[in-house]
């Protein structure tokens, strides 16, 4: 048989998918500022501060989507608790944006407020580094990244499987609420971090530093997209995948499942933790109800409405579902849970191949159709 | 306070006339506890009650019910619009220039005090037992000289029992030694925690060392009595919140260790029993009032159906098409959860709404000084006793509970045999739905009633599964049980929220070692 | 050991030895047994590449493994047989490490404790396995099954910057002819036919290549021609590799078989050529029926 016949490594993207992807960047990185900062309000071109920060937030949701089709699309770790990544994530930049903040607090103090309010006297341990910028960023990714890796080492490593699993990670993620809770853990209890005043010396208010975030999260997005696509472009990703479909063959085959779920999961959830640091300044405010069991699940049905095992599926369900969200939370708001609801069921009974899978069965069916004489 | 004061005043008043001491109340005297300084009266006022009488004890009354005026010398005391003598009882004209007799807190508080002290001299035993276990709760030196008067004249060894102790509480703080010597002893031989802060108090200040050596030594014996009933306190809540787990978990153990269904939206079925509950409290209210204590009889029953009614409409509705996948289960269950959470608030508002225990179900077991048990716990215990025995009997004993069984172990040869497994599945379903909304209804009864009833619930109910393990009822208790009784145990030390997280951590932990939890099921088709 | 066992063994020693005649480093005063360990590395020299002895595993107080005592030589075809329950799959389940026996011996060689290693590693190691349902990749094409099996490192990095280079393809192209699914490359797993999905399962362990294959019913659901092709196949790889092959079908095992054991009830009931096997009293009565 002749060896060029066996299929070539496909290139990352297309041609075709090549051009999308340059006009995307185009798009979010030059043609939005244009629109925004220097088109007139009344113009028809123009994109409002709104629009800039509803859908700079839904593009920080749209990573933690991906990293979700990158656990549970492709390696089948269904987790209930990513939100907690999310949360620290924004934690560690919200630890960064107090001490910002500086004298320009209610109390007028080096401290921040709630720790005035709680009358404490110095910053606790694990605020010492955060008023620099490169240990913030080290720890966006170092705190998700080492909790990960602890939890998923002895997870993984005892073998608890699917459901069981996703219980575990739902418990952590509740645990960790409840600890965040709690005034004494030193991240302002229940109120959180708020009252954002400076990033890196620039005052955050601006249309400017907003469309600085806005852009910043659209180019980490679109990164994070290619990496995941090299990633299951390669036989890393097909293992993954044979996780999924049946780990015990490929046991037989000599492969440790541990280092690879351990590899994934920790990936994933330092990409929900850089989702979380970028979302941190864009909305202002954290605080611990980020880490509910609630938000972590809104997650999965963000992934399973899209489409998963898609990459480009999670994407699109987060835009969905977060925009019919945004929009029924302004016109009807007692809908908004049963809209909710009802979505996981529908997706779950009518669409388990989401929205994407929808659309791709129905051009191959175009094709096939278009390919009968 | 003040509804004691009211409540102790009534029946004080009803038996005023059967004071045994005839003394009488001065004109001096009530002129001096209505007007100068506070100091003044209430010199007046202890000096009143050396010599009182039935009189003194209906002026005091006026006094504290703010119904004495003064008229220049003379002090009229209202009632019903007319104005008496507080000496004579004899009803005089009103003057029109009469003021108001005005009492601030401190000669309140003395005012009362002298009301429970000459309580003690009532005729009705009870009247005065519960004057000397008052006055033993807040020991005022003043009323030294009461007490033994009525010590001198006391009979009932019960009353007399509880009079000592109150003079022991006074006595503890006085200048002779040898009083406190004694003083400590008996108040160690009390073994309640008012004798326990009155030693520590005079610990603090105390001089003679051989009275210090009493009182460290009542300390003790106070401490190792106290010590059992804190003890067997943390193990009656513990137990009471292991029940209130296993009801919950119960419900759970079936749709998920027999069924393999992952029900998200159990706490919302706990939910729809507990404001099944609440309808029916209302009904009751209503059209029942005077049946209105056995309102539980009829919600029990209307708890179980209703949640069971929901419970079969999902399984038809949307589980029955997502068997053998338990993440899409999952998922669907959540957003079913999400929906009714909404349905409730929609009915009935997101404010928590108030379901009353029936009056047989409060108050509580009064089993050591500090260890009171409350009925509603202790019924709750009890229920989930025999939820538990009924719903054994159900599964092993009956057919349906064969059914059932087979079913789930080997669903295509029980189809052959001619069940109908759709229907069983069904049948199954709501039975676990059901003993959720059992749940609901017990919850109601200790807890508030909102439509986030069932978040709080749920995290702990598929703890319970997870560690109790799958496909036997037995580690569902086991565990329900123990997580409670560790709850408890832990918060004593830590705190309550420290406590959960400890608990948590630990049963993360414990699943590492033990993946299929305390009792599973071994062999080559155990996959979780 | 039984003493025609150690015979053989020792006949099998000699030629060994005879053909490795080589200059020692203690001047010629080389021991005639003594040879260097290697750790991990596959022993040989006592003439079996499995060994099971004294193995007893129950399930639940279910005895599913009673006293099992089994070895197979290398390049040896051993057929195993038995009613169902007797215990087949459980023992590839100990051997390749999925169960772990209550008591006994499991050794790889005569040096490697199988008891010690997990799924994995005893997969590297060289021992390969084929389930009795066929478990393939169902969402991969053919090709990408083929080549998740081939032998390469199997760490994190090495597959995250994995590349095929000739000597890869020309394998995968060779076991492709083999199991003749060279047209159906490119299509997913899930959607071949149940023998098809049998032979890649049979090409994935070709693949891996392996010391010593267990195949547990390989051709349970084939067509006639298909069961031809794989006894060919099997013979074909008798020598160079060790196979163990469960099966029920009679007339597949007279084909292959040396040496034929009769598993019943976790223990072996009888043990010798096919023909002899098929005349024993016990297995007729168990499980050959009259």
């Amino acid at each position: 048989m002749n060896t060029t016949n066996l299929p070539h490594t496909p290139a990352l993207l297309s041609p075709m998918g090549w051009l999308v992807f340059l006009s995307l960047v185009l798009l979010l990185a030059v043609a939005t500022p244009l629109m925004n900062l220097y088109v007139p309000v009344d113009h028809v071109l123009h994109v409002s501060d709104f629009a800039v920060s509803l859908v700079g937030k839904i593009m920080c949701y749209a990573i933690c989507a991906l990293a979700m089709d990158l656990i549970w699309g492709y390696t089948g770790i269904l987790s209930l608790g990513h939100g907690l990544f999310f949360a620290l994530g924004g934690y560690a930049m919200g630890m960064y944006l107090m001490r910002q903040i500086g004298l320009d607090g209610n109390y007028k103090s080096e401290l921040p407020d709630f720790m005035v309010f709680l009358n404490w006297k110095a910053l606790p341990w694990h605020w010492y580094f955060s008023d620099s910028f490169i240990a913030t960023l080290l720890l966006v990714v170092l705190a998700p990244g080492l909790l990960a890796a602890v939890f998923g080492y002895f997870a993984f490593r005892s073998r608890i499987k699917g459901v069981y699993f996703s219980i575990i990670t739902q418990a952590m993620t509740f645990a960790f609420m409840l600890l965040f809770f709690r005034n004494e853990t030193g991240f302002g209890g229940n109120n959180g971090f708020t009252d954002f005043k400076r990033i890196l010396g620039l005052t955050i208010a601006t249309p400017s530093m907003r469309m600085v975030l806005f852009v910043l999260t659209a180019m980490t997005l679109l990164g994070f997209y290619l990496f995941a696509r090299w990633l299951i472009r390669s036989k890393y990703g097909r293992v993954l995948q044979a996780i999924r479909d049946a780990e015990s063959r490929v046991m037989f085959c000599g492969y440790s499942p541990l280092p690879y779920k351990l590899s994934i999961w920790v990936i994933s959830a330092v990409m929900c933790g850089v989702a979380g640091a970028l979302y941190v300044p864009q909305v202002g405010i954290i605080n611990p109800s980020e880490m509910s069991p609630a938000n972590a699940i809104e997650i999965a049905v963000w992934a399973a409405v899209g489409g998963r095992g898609t990459l480009l599926g999670p994407i699109v369900g987060a835009f969905m579902v977060n925009g019919a969200k945004s929009w029924l939370t302004m016109a009807a708001p007692e809908f908004w849970l049963y809209v909710l609801g009802a979505l996981f069921i529908a997706v779950t009974l009518f669409m388990p191949q989401g929205v994407v899978g929808l659309f791709n069965k129905a051009r191959l069916a175009l094709l096939s159709k278009g390919a009968q004489p | 306070m003040w509804t004691i004061r009211i409540r102790l005043s009534f029946v004080f008043l009803c038996s005023c006339l059967s004071l045994s001491i005839a003394q009488a109340l001065t004109p001096a005297q009530a002129l001096g506890m209505v007007q100068g300084e506070t100091d003044t009266r209430l010199k007046v006022l202890n000096q009143a009650l050396q010599e009182a009488d039935e009189a003194t004890a209906v002026f005091l009354q006026a006094m504290a019910d703010d119904a004495v005026k003064l008229a220049g010398q003379q002090v009229l005391v209202l009632r019903d619009g007319k104005a008496f003598d507080p000496v004579t009882a004899a009803e005089i004209v009103q003057p029109p220039q009469a003021e108001d007799v005005v009492s601030n807190n401190r000669m309140r508080g003395e005012i009362d005090a002298a009301l429970a002290a000459l309580r003690l001299l009532n005729s009705d035993d009870k009247v005065r037992l519960q004057a000397a276990m008052a006055l033993a709760k807040e020991p005022d030196a003043a009323k030294l000289a009461l007490i033994n008067k009525a010590l001198k004249a006391e009979r009932n060894a019960q009353v007399k029992t509880a009079l000592l102790l109150a003079k022991a509480a006074m006595a503890i703080s006085v200048a002779d030694p040898q009083e406190r010597l004694q003083a400590a002893q008996t108040l160690g031989e009390a073994k309640t925690p008012e004798a326990q802060l009155l030693l520590n108090q005079q610990l603090g200040v105390e001089a003679d060392p051989k009275v210090k050596a009493q009182i460290t030594a009542s300390l003790a014996t106070i401490k190792a009595a106290l010590a059992w009933g804190e003890r067997l306190g943390v193990v009656f809540t513990g137990i009471s919140l292991g029940s209130i787990l296993l009801l919950v978990a119960l419900g759970l153990a079936i749709t998920y260790g027999l069924m393999g269904v992952i029900n998200m939206a159990h706490g919302e079925l706990m939910m729809v029993g507990a404001y099944a509950t609440f309808v029916v409290q209302v009904m009751f209210r209503q059209y029942l009032p005077h049946a209105f204590d056995w309102y539980l009889l009829a919600a029990l029953p209307t708890a179980f159906v209703t949640a069971a009614a929901v419970g079969a409409v999902l399984e038809r509705g949307v589980l029955r098409f997502l068997y053998g996948r338990p993440l899409e289960t999952l998922l669907a269950t959540w957003g079913i959860s999400l929906i009714l959470m909404q349905a409730v608030r929609s009915m009935f508002g997101a404010q928590n709404v108030a379901v009353e225990n029936p009056r047989w179900m409060s108050g509580g077991i009064q089993v050591l000084s500090n260890l009171s048990l409350p009925w509603n716990r202790v019924f709750i215990v009890l229920f989930a006793v025999t939820v538990l025995i009924g719903m054994t009997l159900l599964i092993s004993q009956t057919r349906l509970g064969l059914f059932v069984r087979g079913v789930t172990q080997n669903r295509a040869i029980a189809a052959c045999m001619g069940v109908n497994t759709a229907r069983i599945d069904t049948y199954a379903f709501a039975l676990g739905s059901g003993i959720a909304g059992l749940a609901g209804c017990a919850l109601s009864q200790i807890g508030n009633v909102g439509p986030d009833l069932g978040q709080g619930y749920i995290v702990d109910a598929f703890m319970v599964v997870v560690l109790g393990g799958v496909g036997q009822l037995a580690g569902t208790v086991y565990a329900a049980l123990g997580l409670g009784v560790l709850n408890k145990f832990l918060e004593g030390w830590t705190g309550a929220v420290l406590a959960k997280i400890a608990v948590l951590v630990f049963i993360i932990v414990f699943i590492q070692k033990r993946p299929q939890g305390l009792f599973a099921m071994k062999g080559r088709s155990a996959e979780a | 050991m039984t003493p025609d066992l150690f015979d053989a063994g020792r006949e099998r020693l000699q030629a060994h030895q005879f053909r490795r005649v080589q200059p020692s480093s203690s001047g010629d005063r080389g021991a005639s047994y003594g040879h260097l360990l290697q750790a991990g590395q596959l022993d040989l020299t006592h003439g079996r590449i499995l060994y099971l002895e004294d193995v007893n595993v129950s399930f639940d107080g279910f005895k599913a493994i009673n006293n099992l005592s089994l070895d197979i030589s290398p390049g040896e075809l051993r057929c195993i047989i038995g009613p169902n329950g007797a215990g087949k799959t459980t023992m590839m389940d100990i051997i390749t490490g999925k169960t772990r026996p209550d008591s006994g011996q499991v050794f790889f060689g005569s040096t490697i404790d199988l008891l010690r290693h997990n799924e994995p590693e005893i997969a590297q190691l060289g021992i390969g396995r084929k389930f009795q349902k066929p478990t393939v990749f169902e969402h991969l094409s053919v090709w990408e099954n083929l080549e998740l099996a081939l032998a390469t490192a199997k760490d994190v990095k090495s597959s995250m910057l994995f590349k095929l280079n000739g000597v890869h393809q020309d394998r995968l192209c060779e076991v492709l002819e083999t199991i003749r699914l060279s047209q159906a490359l490119r299509s997913p797993a899930g959607l071949l036919s149940h023998g098809q999905k049998q032979w890649l399962e049979i090409g994935m362990l070709l693949m891996q290549d392996p010391k010593l294959l267990l195949l547990d019913e390989p051709v349970a659901g084939m067509t006639d021609q298909e069961t031809e092709r794989t006894a060919e196949l099997f013979l074909s790889l008798k020598g160079r590799h060790s196979l163990m092959v469960v099966e029920h079908d009679m007339g597949f095992i007279r084909s292959i078989a040396d040496i034929v054991t009769v598993l019943c009830d976790g223990s072996v009931l009888a043990q010798g050529s096919f023909e002899q096997v098929q005349a024993d009293e016990r297995v007729i009565d168990v499980y050959l029926g009259r």
